[in-house]
């Protein structure tokens, strides 16, 4: 699905090297979590994966499905099947939230040659995903994210993953700011989606949310580097122990 | 009759004083309307069209940018359209002609040329100063209009469509509207061009709310590329009246709107709402001016502008608080997104307090389209073009959406969409 070879980029803006010879292999459905402590590049990986122009790749390559994505803009890649989950999901006054999931459904259906959705089709989904999340028709009624709570743009950002059904998920760090609750819904939605040609990337801070999305693969990220993988037990294994020793003996 | 010796009319000044002469034969009106109009045109005359040495003309020097002045024609074809808000009451003023119909009781209606025919029309057929262009050209040549009255009490749930629409020549209407007290109305002051001939449109409302009017007045203009149109929206509050008015410009080559509230009455209320959607080589300016004359009076102004092209656009607002004006509220914002190098925006907020005791604020900024946004909307598979579309409409129907009425905000938002597909 996803292989991130040897990977360097930098702020574009003012030259900040950020990740540093990146590697990553995530096969067909599989959920790699990856860790890693505050400024080891985890939501760069995410913006870059996505194609954020801020960010600046000057070697190395990322393979998606065998094919280089480094040259698509970020709705080209959506179109592929690319989705982030924003940590920070943006506030769009003015556009109205329905249509933005229809024109965004639509465009990408349209990218890849399918008929646009009818209208009482495109309902009939969101209806049925926002149902799944416990997202009110109310919330559905607002601009887009305006005047959402925390949990209310995460639930949101897993509703638009759920409809526009992509093949690989980035979530980037969606239990922050989560309560107890808020974090069980966001999981089942996200466990509801997985299946064996789509693969989950969770990068996260926390092992909390790893009890929730259980990950086949855990990687450490430090320096812009991974510096160590393992299965779900390094997760745990660094809720105990914290982040220290790895990266004493990656040293 | 001539010019002052020794100074030189443009082809624009000196067309506006021939076309006078020609059409002061069939201009209608008693002796009383007669001496108005001579008053105004010879103030036109002894001052010529304003220019950027005049303060309220600085960024539209009509004298240069009215190079020419379409002859007056009376074979004019143009018809009535659709309303804006499907449903609304419609009345027509085609090529400068009122229509006339009767509508509810409770609302008269007169054609304007009747109050200019029997002089009644005469007394208000004045300037606000003597730089005052647009009521000096609408009053010399104003030929028609609509005389609109709403009795007290009132209550008009259906809108109702003013539409003034031409297709070439020159066309001068006049609108005095009178909302009795505690009326409640939305009124939709259109116009329009049919065609691709130049035009010089101007116009001029004249509206008064007593006291307790709850007014939802929108100005919607969208003249040919070829046009000039010069109108003035003037409203007097009474006591607790509120009076929303949104206008918004998506037409005409030269175009000034001037507005000017009176915020005369204890309690009452101005929102003003102006979205400007400017494209190809047009010049638009929104003059705006309130007065807050008495104590506990509130305005809010938000303008949103687009400027595409190599267009240019002018905001100057000006509130000014009287000094026992106490306890005044009045805000005043303009924002603009740029949306090429060769565009053009310039803003001209002002204030003037003589009370102490009131809370008054101004902002202008000038912005690109916001990164975040677009790559958010893209990392949702909406192409770049179509992501920045959204956010252009975003910028200005944020402000629509503030009307509720949900017939409005989607009509309006409508030919908002409309003109942003046909310029993006």
């Amino acid at each position: 699905m996803l292989e991130i070879k040897n990977l360097h980029a930098r702020i574009a803006e003012d030259g900040t090297e950020i990740i540093r010879g990146l590697n990553l292999t995530v096969r067909d459905g599989e959920v790699a979590a990856i860790m890693g402590p505050n400024g080891s590049g985890k939501s760069t990986l995410s913006y870059i994966l996505a194609g954020r122009e801020d960010y600046e790749v000057t070697e190395g390559d990322i393979l998606y499905n065998g094919e280089s994505i480094l040259e698509l803009d970020p709705s080209e890649r959506a179109a592929k099947g690319i989705f982030l989950a924003f940590q920070y999901p943006i506030e769009i006054p003015g556009v109205a939230t329905m249509q933005f999931l229809k024109v965004a459904m639509n465009e990408q259906r349209k990218a890849r040659g399918e008929d646009e959705l009818t209208t009482p089709d495109f309902m009939r989904r969101v209806k049925e995903a926002a149902a799944e999340l416990q997202i009110s028709p109310e919330m559905l009624r607002r601009p887009l994210n305006v005047g959402f709570s925390g949990g209310e743009k995460k639930r949101s950002e897993i509703l638009q993953m759920a409809l526009l059904e992509p093949r690989l998920c980035v979530l980037d760090e969606t239990d922050s700011g989560l309560d107890i609750d808020a974090l069980k819904i966001v999981a089942d939605g996200v466990n509801a989606l997985r299946s064996p040609d789509r693969s989950v990337v969770v990068i996260t801070h926390y092992q909390r949310l790893l009890d929730y999305i259980v990950p086949d693969t855990v990687h450490v990220l430090y320096k812009g580097q991974i510096i160590k993988s393992g299965d779900k037990t390094l997760a745990h294994d660094l809720e105990a122990n914290g982040y220290a020793d790895i990266i004493e003996a990656a040293a | 009759m001539n010019i002052q010796a020794g100074f030189k009319p443009t082809a624009a000044e000196a067309a506006l004083v021939e076309a006078y002469d020609k059409q002061l034969g069939d201009l209608p009106g008693d002796g009383a309307t007669l001496a108005a109009r001579d008053a105004l045109l010879s103030d036109l005359k002894t001052a010529g069209l304003p220019t950027r040495r005049i303060e309220a003309w600085h960024y539209t020097d009509l004298k240069s940018l009215l190079r020419a002045v379409p002859a007056y024609r009376d074979e004019m074809t143009a018809s009535r359209v659709d309303p804006i808000v499907p449903g609304s009451t419609v009345l027509s003023v085609t090529n400068g002609k009122a229509n006339l119909r009767s509508l509810q009781d409770g609302i008269s209606v007169r054609s304007y040329a009747d109050a200019l025919l029997d002089g009644s029309a005469a007394e208000r057929l004045s300037e606000r100063d003597r730089d005052d262009a647009i009521g000096q050209i609408n009053g010399s040549f104003v030929r028609d209009g609509l005389s609109i009255e709403f009795a007290d009490g009132l209550e008009v749930e259906t809108p109702i469509e003013i539409q003034s629409v031409q297709n070439c020549g020159q066309v001068s209407t006049r609108f005095p509207v009178r909302f009795g007290a505690g009326a409640k109305a939305t009124v939709i002051e259109r116009h329009l061009a049919v065609g691709d001939e130049a035009a010089l449109v101007t116009s001029v409302s004249d509206v008064r709310l007593d006291d307790g009017a709850e007014i939802t007045w929108i100005i919607f203009q969208s003249q040919g590329e070829a046009d000039t149109h010069l109108a003035q929206f003037k409203a007097s509050l009474g006591a607790n009246a509120n009076l929303r008015l949104y206008v918004i410009n998506g037409g005409g080559k030269l175009v000034r709107q001037e507005i000017h509230v009176a915020v005369a009455g204890e309690g009452s209320n101005l929102t003003l709402r102006g979205i400007n959607l400017l494209g190809g080589e047009s010049h638009t300016d929104v003059t705006f001016t309130v007065g807050h004359n008495v104590p506990h009076t509130t305005s809010s102004e938000v303008i949103r502008n687009v400027v595409f092209d190599r267009a240019k656009g002018v905001f100057q607002g000006q509130i000014r608080v009287a000094p026992d004006a106490q306890k005044t509220d009045a805000k005043m914002s303009c924002n603009t997104l740029l949306l090429s190098d060769d565009a053009d925006f310039s803003a001209k907020p002002e204030l003037e307090i003589f009370a102490d005791d009131v809370q008054c604020g101004h902002g202008a900024t000038v912005i690109d389209i916001n990164h975040t946004q677009l790559f958010y909307l893209m990392a949702r598979g909406i192409p770049e073009n179509k992501a920045r579309a959204m956010l252009v409409n975003a910028f200005v129907a944020e402000i629509v959406e503030e009307l509720e009425d949900e017939a409005l905000v989607e009509s309006l938002e409508g030919v908002i969409t409309d003109w942003l597909d046909r310029h993006a």
